[in-house]
């Protein structure tokens, strides 16, 4: 199979121009002739849906929640960028450009990020003419700050719930066009397959939740916008019921899996506090921007913070990194907590977390500016551990926080599938080995309202989608599998909760295909996983029935997959001989620890083909050209 | 933003990270289905940690329940971070339970003490029928914003952000007002179960921005009249809702609602 990105020719700033003139397009009068299934209601579901309705076609939405509005980029804190310029600092199209793909470590391609940045611009356009809250200055202009390792001010945000202001924006968008008769929600349900028909995708078959019904859904296109899969690691930031069940079913019909090893660790969470843990909570790095991240000089120094005198304290991150200082890249900021936790530098019971200081900022700026700007995040904290950050330093450790592997798209976000496109998180393909903050709602806003709508009219202008109906071979087929899958799993009748499995399967992944992995770890990865698996498939238990709510069997499902799609993320780990982005492979580092990339072996994206659950994957490469960045070694030193 | 008066109420408690063990006593609301009888069941939660989340203690026991081979305790939760809206259940009584400002995932098992009874129903109302345990269904909430919680913008054409102009201050208030996750936890506190906090604090945030003016008229009539469609009771401004409320949005959003409703009324819109 080779693999192409159908990427527009011409210059990287026409591409997008050129494309969209190439698109076949519909007649409007025929739209409503279409009907497009759309899996997930997060920014990137919620906005498609609501231009694709916009446009006059017929939308059937799946979710797996109460409402489309429960959709994890709810929970996204810091902001969304922009190259808008409006600080006048220097910043364009080509430097959101530049940043975006140096700082996905070189693992991305240049004309989807190029396009990226373009869109940005109109993303924040069509938030503000759509209502959403952005702060704003006293003038009545919009507010921008710095984030995430940016040296512009180019982050848009709505308080520390720019992703809950961006997704009510798209969700009251999209009920907009239910409310015109263009989008039907069909909520509590999980999609189980994928229906392939000769070649093209035309339909799911889905789980109605509440009364545990298997049912068939045909369309012209299916989009997946289901997000990113760090649940797999068990204690992530992501929401409870994130899942990689969709994409993985997909992938098991065919679609590619690109990239699973580039996970992304969030630097700024609050640690664990014990195995009751169910999640792990984020602190917006936004808190990066004036707090001093630090650890005491002497190892197992168990003074109280306060007690700790300046001489003594290692603010490793400023004396590592003097240029970008606290506010160094995600992934550089976690491994070199990691590095000091380690070291046996780490703070706390644990000895897994360090000091995130709001001291000297406090002094500096007065502790009402503080509040102002952190309050929320500040009462969330005390929260969770009944300790007042306005008094003692905070306690971060890294976390899985995002996935920027997914499924294989094309530059029109078309998966391996005809007709099957995948957005978001779901998809691998803007971030490259390690995502910059406030770039996945730019992502997830870009794909729905600004690019699937073109790609997949141009994919049903252009198709022989021949009438089909749901006793159709494929849809028998699918729903049969997806039956047997159940049943099979309600009739282990074992004496382990999916719960269990899933935490033991957490900590093989966080243990050896974590922030650090190496060769022999990623090998035992492989064989604890496959053990792992073939105990679920023995002994776990799931109380009650098929034909009714029953949130065990939904979880239990979940897991299942998770114990297939782990494999696949820790054979892909194994098998990049290089540290980049999210991957850092201890082989591969330079004398002073920071990540050495090999960009003579391992500059493309590696697509994965599914042969069987335990079967080695085969490797499909799409060669990865830069032709305007060069890729050098990421420095923020 | 919590205020420092409920902040000492609600989470006076200082204890450190240093966790407890404590034994609580649960009578909680089963019921297998949504047209099926429900009743209180009773079951000891052991050595639960006071570190632990509300809804991480009921993890706990249905970790046990399923061990034992017994249905679970079906409950809605997503994000476990107080954002998402998806849980809440009614706690010794009080929707989301004992603390302001604090949705039933970002309640900690330190608020309460060793061999306490809690009670724990799903949230009641009519519009919200009970699907299992404590699961409700909430798209009426959908229904009430498809009536028009929202600026018709369609992709494409929209003017340059900085065109639009929203003063600080004004953006503030409606900033609050959007803060709402639609947890449902005002109908759930009001004798009435009615929806007035939910749909005020949309009506609220949209009429107070420039945005969308031309159908703040049309958008009221009809976001209020699906309110009532869908079986939500009158308001009889007890403040209940906003007592509860995990975001803290207050009554004036009612009010608010009911002077735009008035106003749109008065000039003669109809649905």
């Amino acid at each position: 199979m080779t693999l192409d990105g159908k990427i527009p020719a011409g210059p990287l700033p026409e591409k997008w121009e050129r494309r969209k003139f190439e698109n076949k397009l519909v007649n409007p009068a025929n739209r409503r002739k279409y009907e497009i299934i759309i899996v997930g209601t997060g920014l990137a579901g919620a906005s498609a849906a609501a231009a694709l309705g916009e446009q006059g076609y017929r939308v059937k939405a799946f979710f797996i929640h109460d409402s489309p509005r429960r959709a994890h980029s709810i929970a996204a804190q810091g902001g969304i960028n922009a190259a808008k310029n409006y600080r006048n600092d220097g910043d364009s199209i080509y430097r959101l450009f530049y940043d975006t793909v140096k700082g996905g470590d070189y693992r991305s391609r240049e004309a989807n990020v190029y396009r990226l940045a373009q869109l940005s611009v109109d993303i924040i356009d069509q938030c503000v003419a759509t209502g959403v809250p952005f702060a704003r200055e006293y003038g009545g202009l919009l507010d921008n700050r710095s984030f995430g390792g940016a040296q512009v001010s180019r982050t848009f945000y709505a308080r520390g719930q720019t992703g809950q202001q961006l997704l009510l924006g798209a969700y009251q968008s999209m009920l907009r066009q239910v409310d015109a008769g263009n989008v039907t929600l069909y909520s509590r349900r999980e999609m189980l397959d994928l229906v392939v028909v000769d070649g093209q995708a035309r339909g799911i078959i889905t789980r109605n939740l509440i009364t545990g019904e298997l049912e068939r859904n045909e369309g012209q296109a299916v989009l997946l916008c289901t997000g990113g899969y760090g649940n797999v690691y068990y204690l992530s930031t992501n929401a409870i019921n994130s899942n990689v069940t969709a994409a993985w079913r997909a992938h098991k019909r065919g679609a590619l899996f690109a990239n699973p090893c580039f996970t992304q660790i969030h630097p700024t969470c609050i640690p664990v506090s014990g195995d009751h843990q169910s999640k792990l909570t984020l602190m917006s790095e936004s808190l990066r921007n004036d707090a001093r991240v630090w650890v005491p000089k002497n190892k197992g120094d168990k003074r109280a913070p306060d007690q700790i005198p300046e001489p003594d304290r290692d603010y490793y991150l400023e004396r590592r990194y003097p240029s970008f200082g606290n506010l160094v890249p995600r992934d550089v900021a976690s491994r070199a907590a990691k590095e000091r936790a380690d070291e046996g530098y780490g703070v706390g019971e644990t000895g897994l977390s360090v000091y995130l200081d709001f001291k000297e900022a406090i002094e500096r700026l007065g502790i009402e500016i503080i509040k102002a700007r952190y309050g929320n995040l500040f009462e969330m904290y005390e929260r969770i551990t009944a300790e007042d950050p306005y008094k003692v330093p905070m306690r971060i450790y890294p976390a899985i926080h995002y996935t920027m592997g997914g499924l294989w798209v094309d530059y029109n976000l078309q998966s391996t599938i005809p007709g099957f496109f995948v957005l978001g998180e779901a998809n691998f393909s803007d971030h490259g080995a390690n995502r910059l903050g406030a770039s996945a709602l730019m992502q997830g806003l870009a794909d729905g309202y600004f690019i699937a709508p073109y790609t997949v009219a141009n994919y049903v202008a252009a198709a022989t989608l021949p009438k089909l109906s749901t006793d159709h071979p494929a849809f028998q087929e699918a729903a049969v599998n997806s039956q047997a899958r159940i049943d099979r799993i309600l009739n282990v009748k074992g004496k382990r909760t999916m719960r269990q499995f899933h935490r033991e399967l957490g900590r093989i992944m966080w243990d050896y295909v974590g922030m650090a992995r190496n060769e022999s770890g990623l090998r035992t990865a492989v064989d604890n996983i496959r053990t792992l698996r073939d105990e679920f498939w023995k002994d776990v238990t799931v109380p009650g029935e098929k034909n009714n709510m029953n949130p065990a069997l939904d979880y239990a499902g979940r897991v299942a997959d998770y114990m297939e799609f782990a494999e696949l993320l820790a054979l892909d780990a194994l098998h990049r001989n290089e540290s980049c982005g999210g991957h850092f492979r201890e082989e591969f580092q330079t004398p002073d620890g920071e990540a050495r990339r090999d960009d003579d072996h391992y500059s493309y994206v590696a697509a994965w083909e599914f042969t069987g659950v335990g079967a080695q994957p085969v490797l499909h490469k799409e060669p990865l050209e830069f032709q305007e960045v060069h890729p050098s070694q990421r420095s923020y030193k | 933003m919590i205020h420092e008066g409920q902040r000492a109420e609600g989470r006076g408690q200082k204890a450190s990270m240093s966790a407890k063990t404590i034994t609580v006593n649960l009578k909680v609301w089963r019921q297998p289905a949504k047209d099926q009888p429900g009743r209180m069941v009773d079951y000891v939660a052991k050595e639960i940690s006071t570190d632990m989340s509300f809804l991480e203690m009921l993890d706990v026991v249905n970790e046990d329940l399923m061990r034992k081979g017994q249905d679970p305790i079906a409950f809605d939760s997503d994000c476990r971070e107080g954002i998402c809206g998806s849980c809440g259940c009614v706690i010794n009584g009080v929707p989301h339970g004992p603390d302001a400002g604090t949705a039933t995932c970002q309640l900690h098992m330190r608020r309460f003490t060793d061999g306490q009874t809690i009670t724990v129903e799903p949230w009641r109302a009519r519009a919200f029928p009970v699907l299992k345990d404590l699961a409700v269904d909430r798209s009426a909430f959908d229904r009430i914003i498809a009536a028009g919680g929202y600026i018709s913008v369609s992709v494409g054409g929209a003017q340059d952000a900085n065109n639009i102009l929203v003063p600080h201050d004004l953006q503030e208030q409606a900033m609050d007002s959007a803060a709402c996750i639609a947890c449902g936890a005002c109908v759930a506190a009001c004798k009435n179960a009615a929806a007035h906090l939910f749909t005020g604090a949309k009506i609220t945030q949209l009429a107070l921005l420039p945005q969308g003016h031309p159908e703040r008229e049309l958008r009221v009539v009809r976001m209020v009249e699906q309110m009532h469609a869908e079986g939500f009771g009158a308001c009889s401004n007890e403040g209940e809702c906003e007592a509860v409320c995990p975001k803290l949005i207050p009554i004036s959003n009612i009010a608010k609602m009911i002077r735009e409703y008035t106003r749109a009324v008065w000039a003669g819109v109809k649905s």
